[in-house]
């Protein structure tokens, strides 16, 4: 059997991964927004009867996860594996859902890129024999990650302009080995990139030259170009990083084609008052869980490339003053 | 066909090249609103503290008293206001106009209380009530202390 990289830093699937379902869980916000139709199940509130904003979101976790697994119709006894991820300490949104799956369990953190990171893992797990049907989750709550990453959420402050809000929602995906739905036909996986932003309220500048080496990686690795795609879209760059994303491609001279967007930018409109956009693990998740495979089923896209972006630092780190290092991982989906 | 090649492709923009394309796509503050806004709502806090104080008088208090009475009524005002949900919109909207005056330094404490009730009494609430406040009390007092030994000397 040969190697099934190519390039740099791609796999490439022999057997393409099957994505058999898809399930995504949003909050009011998100409901609210412009995507809110595409979503499968919208929260009243930000807690929905738990007493804490993390059991929350680990419950909002485990809906999205069955959800995918009833949608599929197979049993649960069926699921090889679960990949899930979220942006909490120890990734404990995760790990709590995990204590109720009772499946075979490995957490994964790629900060807010860990959907793309997650489907690229559960691939290879699957294209390389390991795996029949894997289970991906991910999940990011508005509230646990202020109060995590910023300040309390009942004190008075102004947000900067470049400032992202985060996705309170969780999606999943099941995967298979076979199956009607679309394919999963490669994966890159990025390199940590940083060009020095230590605002850690831009982090769309942080995450954008990762993104961009990514794409420009993938199509060398795949000597392919945006025009080969019907949609490229970044997890959560949202409008600034969005930006910088796009000229950085364009000074290297990166075609990407007639839509490169982002899911951050999409989640959210401009009377939401998010400032720059969307953000979290959930922004990327829920956006691909719904809108886009909806349209991947329905065939209305054919190829998707979908790039979750992360920013890998911690309170701590930005406190001391480190810049905040990026990173980008790509799946490519066909119809 | 896949490219079998290695390396070399990197984006082509040097850091300090990309330093100021973000800081060209990155959306300045709203300094001029913002500027406005603080100036508005600190003056409505500080013309409604000017209005207790004079019931206070009125009721006959001596103006110090008054003074001192009318900080805790808009200390219990700015509480209030956090545990009703209410401050941090108003934060959002006037900015330094409502974190200044003592109603801002009230929910510098409520909003970590509340926040961190869910983690106990003595490691939540106990440990966590002057994350925000507590460098204002830090630097405060140290400054107080500094002025004063120096007041006394120099008189």
């Amino acid at each position: 059997m040969g190697l099934k990289r190519a390039g740099n830093q791609t796999v490439l699937f022999d057997n393409p991964p099957v994505i058999l379902s898809s399930y995504a869980v949003v909050g009011p916000k998100e409901g609210k927004g412009p995507l809110g139709k595409t979503f499968n199940s919208i929260w009243q509130d930000q807690l929905n009867g738990e007493k804490t904003w993390e059991l929350a979101e680990s419950k909002m976790l485990q809906e999205a996860l069955q959800g995918s697994i009833s949608q599929a119709g197979i049993g649960k006894e069926q699921i090889d594996f679960m990949l899930a991820g979220d942006l909490l300490n120890q990734i404990v949104s995760s790990n709590f859902a995990a204590r109720l799956m009772a499946l075979p369990f490995i957490g994964v953190y790629g900060a807010c890129s860990t959907m793309a990171l997650s489907l690229a893992l559960g691939s290879m797990m699957i294209d390389g024999g390991f795996a029949e049907h894997v289970l991906v989750g991910v999940s990011s709550h508005h509230d646990t990650a202020e109060r995590q990453f910023r300040a309390p959420t009942e004190q008075g402050t102004q947000r900067a302009m470049s400032a992202q809000w985060t996705v309170t929602g969780a999606g999943s995906v099941l995967l298979g080995k076979k199956g009607a739905g679309p394919k999963i036909t490669s994966a890159t996986i990025g390199r940590v990139i940083d060009y020095g932003e230590t605002d850690a309220s831009n982090m769309g500048s942080a995450m954008a030259p990762a993104v961009a080496d990514t794409i420009l990686n993938h199509f060398h690795d795949l000597q392919c170009t945006g025009q080969d795609y019907d949609h490229i879209a970044s997890g959560d760059l949202g409008t600034v990083g969005l930006a910088l994303a796009s000229e950085v491609l364009k000074q290297s001279g990166v075609d990407t084609g007639t839509e490169f967007t982002d899911c951050g930018v999409r989640i959210f409109d401009s009377t939401q008052d998010v400032h720059a956009g969307g953000s979290g693990c959930a922004c990327s998740a829920v956006v691909f869980a719904g809108d886009l495979m909806q349209k991947l089923r329905a065939r209305a896209l054919k190829r998707v490339l979908l790039i979750g972006s992360g920013a890998l630092h911690s309170p701590t780190s930005a406190l001391q003053g480190e810049s905040i290092p990026g990173i980008g991982h790509a799946v490519a989906i066909e119809a | 066909m896949p490219n079998q090649t290695l390396r070399k492709p990197a984006i082509s923009i040097s850091p300090e090249e990309y330093k100021a394309l973000a800081q060209k796509y990155t959306p300045k503050p709203t300094l001029t609103k913002n500027i406005l806004r603080a100036f508005l709502v600190g003056g409505l806090i500080c013309a409604l503290g000017q209005v207790i104080i004079n019931i206070f008088s009125g009721i006959g208090l001596t103006p110090k008293e008054a003074s001192n009475a009318a900080t805790a009524a808009m200390i219990f005002l700015g509480s209030l206001l956090t545990g009703l949900g209410v401050y941090d919109e108003i934060g959002k909207f006037g900015g330094a106009g409502s974190i200044i005056p003592v109603t801002g330094f009230a929910n510098s404490i409520v909003s970590p209380a509340m926040e961190f009730k869910r983690e106990g009494y003595v490691q939540g609430v106990g440990a966590k009530l002057f994350t925000v406040a507590g460098p204002v009390l830090v630097y405060g007092i140290a400054a107080s202390i500094i002025i004063g030994v120096l007041a006394y000397f120099l008189h």
